[in-house]
């Protein structure tokens, strides 16, 4: 059970490092050489660039600016965007959902491969698939994402085109699923392939370290079934950790999506923020920060409240 | 008393003996090690062998395919691919060399001071840890290069500064455990200072998970930067990387695919046999078996 307790210390936990992630974020960019108003053009003029800064409010202690800040980010204002002149918020609501469905089926993905076949290779340790298994994750694990990516549009769309190289729909079949499916498929391969990889060989350690307990012995010895001993005995035991791991892929598929989607030319906020990045667009690139940033820390709050439900043995009181 | 010290090495050098006989005899840390050590002459011997200049342009031969005297032809500029692979090999490896520099300090201090003194400064370091490891590392560092610039030594302390948290977690736990050690507490009541016991008698125990962590940090930085220089925010051209040659390789998918193949392998190989080294020794050196 859930004490109110243990829930409002993780929101607390939660809390807290939200608060630490806007400090740092906000003094990377005061302590940038030159300041915000040299970013957006460093050819301006001391004169002009006096008037930016005292309208972006620059002159004002440190603090102050701080305050206001997180004031505004709470009130969901982050600022206009310099590329798009809009405000930054709407830009990046644009852009959220797609990113969204890329990094949910790559983790649908990462859950569908990994889970299954870590189990079946922790079961049958060094059997011939634990071996193929184990082989292909520690490859997988070394190439770069973005190069796996090149490879795929070059033998999948280039040299044998069977699968869009990029984009998210066929000019004239906006909304159209299939289509989406079809654009989906390569970007959340590559997409899930290191988290795939990561998540297999934890199953594995963790589904292997679990069948070597004391009472999985003694469920077998008692005559039980090998399926109900590996399903009631093992399974339970092992796949709890594995909940943690799951919660740690999250950053790494949105760290991903940024690389994935600059290939892909799938419409992201990853993809965003290299745009943002290469703009020199500041208000932009902080609110993707942030946006993606409290997305996380949300993410690892839901798995720390879920925890407790699937493993009784964590203390929620005291 | 000389005695009792003949012992004393004798035990501390046992174990470190026993690994390193472990080690001579697996042939996947072998065949890692001798990769990496062709890795290493190939990109920084291999310039003094080959004396091509990496940057000039011969628009006559763009995109030319193997020749004898250019063995694996030219970039989309002219440029011959052999010596910028490595050139690219350099940048990439110190890259990721000094970027674990970087990552095992901060992670080190961070870690041995949160663990050794533990109460408020602990609840503060970890506290700004846990922040920033909530950030996903990719965005932190778009953000950072973006102000603070392309270039070597800024792309060297965003990856080195994004990545000493995992790192400062894992030394705390350590530090941790042998605070308690009763050979922490005699050099104590010796009157050792603080940072006399922390330095020679708590740090040099963990010394082998450190040097496992940075191994594989190697790979994670090279990958770090190959990913970052692809973007256009990391190494900038006319300079080679493997992550910026990739980039290039991009617009000629159609007309020479093989651009986007030989800076990938040579990362593949690069991270692959750093992991598989990395492991090796980890196994060799773990005192439960």
């Amino acid at each position: 059970m859930l004490s109110p307790g243990y829930v409002a210390r993780r929101v607390l936990h939660a809390l807290v490092v939200l608060a630490v992630v806007a400090v740092v974020t906000f003094f990377i960019v005061r302590l940038a050489p030159g300041g915000p108003a040299a970013l957006a053009d460093p050819a301006l003029r001391d004169a002009e660039r006096a008037v930016i800064e005292a309208r972006l409010g620059l002159n004002d202690p440190l603090p102050v600016q701080f305050l206001k800040f997180v004031g505004n980010a709470v009130r969901g204002d982050l600022g206009q965007s310099f590329l798009f002149g809009t405000p930054t918020t709407q830009v990046i609501a644009s852009r959220l959902g797609n990113t969204l469905i890329l990094a949910g089926a790559a983790l649908t993905l990462t859950l569908l491969v990994a889970v299954p076949l870590g189990t079946l290779s922790g079961l049958r340790p060094h059997s011939w698939l634990d071996r193929l298994v184990s082989f292909i994750s520690v490859v997988v694990l070394a190439v770069p994402v973005f190069w796996l990516g090149l490879i795929l549009i070059i033998a999948l769309a280039v040299l044998r085109p069977v699968l869009p190289a990029g984009g998210m729909y066929t000019t004239g079949m906006e909304g159209n699923l299939v289509d989406l499916l079809r654009h989906l498929l390569l970007p959340a391969v590559v997409l899930a392939s290191a988290s795939i990889a990561e998540l297999l060989r934890y199953t594995r350690s963790s589904v292997r370290s679990a069948a070597k307990l004391d009472h999985v012995r003694t469920a077998r010895a008692k005559g039980l079934p090998q399926r109900t001993v590996h399903v009631r005995h093992v399974l339970k035991n092992a796949l709890i950790p594995v909940v943690t791991v799951i919660g740690l892929q999250l950053p790494r598929l949105v760290g991903g999506a940024a690389v994935t989607e600059t290939i892909f030319a799938w419409p992201g906020m990853g993809r965003l923020s290299v745009e943002a990045a290469l703009g020199r667009d500041y208000p932009l690139i902080l609110g993707v920060t942030l946006v993606v940033a409290a997305a996380v820390v949300l993410f690892n709050l839901l798995i720390d409240l879920v925890y407790p439900l699937i493993d009784p043995r964590i203390r929620t009181d005291g | 008393m000389a005695e009792l010290a003949t012992t004393r090495a004798y035990l501390a050098q046992a174990p470190a003996q026993r690994s390193w006989r472990r080690l001579r005899r697996d042939p996947v840390a072998l065949g890692s090690a001798a990769t990496l050590v062709l890795v290493v002459v190939f990109a920084f011997l291999g310039p003094v062998v080959r004396p091509v200049d990496p940057d000039v342009l011969d628009l006559a031969r763009q995109l030319a395919p193997s020749t004898l005297a250019q063995p694996l032809g030219t970039d989309e500029s002219g440029r011959d691919v052999l010596v910028r692979l490595m050139l690219g090999g350099r940048i990439s490896l110190m890259v990721g060399l000094f970027a674990v520099l970087v990552s095992v300090s901060v992670g080190t201090l961070v870690g041995a001071l949160a663990g050794f003194y533990g109460g408020w400064l602990a609840g503060l370091l970890m506290r700004v840890t846990d922040g920033i490891l909530a950030l996903p590392a990719f965005f932190l560092s778009v953000l950072t290069l973006t102000f603070f610039g392309p270039g070597l030594v800024p792309l060297v302390l965003v990856i080195g500064l994004t990545s000493w948290m995992g790192l400062a977690r894992l030394v705390r736990g350590e530090v941790l455990k042998f605070r308690e050690e009763q050979y922490v507490e005699a050099a104590r009541a010796l009157g050792s200072h603080d940072s006399r016991v922390l330095f020679r008698h708590v740090l040099p125990q963990i010394l082998p998970t450190l040097i496992v962590n940075a191994s594989v940090g190697i790979s994670t930085a090279i990958l770090a930067e190959s990913a970052l220089s692809f973007l256009g925010l990391g190494i900038q051209p006319p300079s080679a990387s493997w992550g910026n040659m990739l980039s290039g390789a991009q617009n000629y998918f159609y007309t020479a695919p093989r651009l986007a193949l030989y800076p990938g392998v040579l990362i593949l190989i690069t991270v692959l046999a750093t992991n598989l080294l990395g492991d090796a020794v980890r196994d060799a050196t773990d005192p439960t078996d």
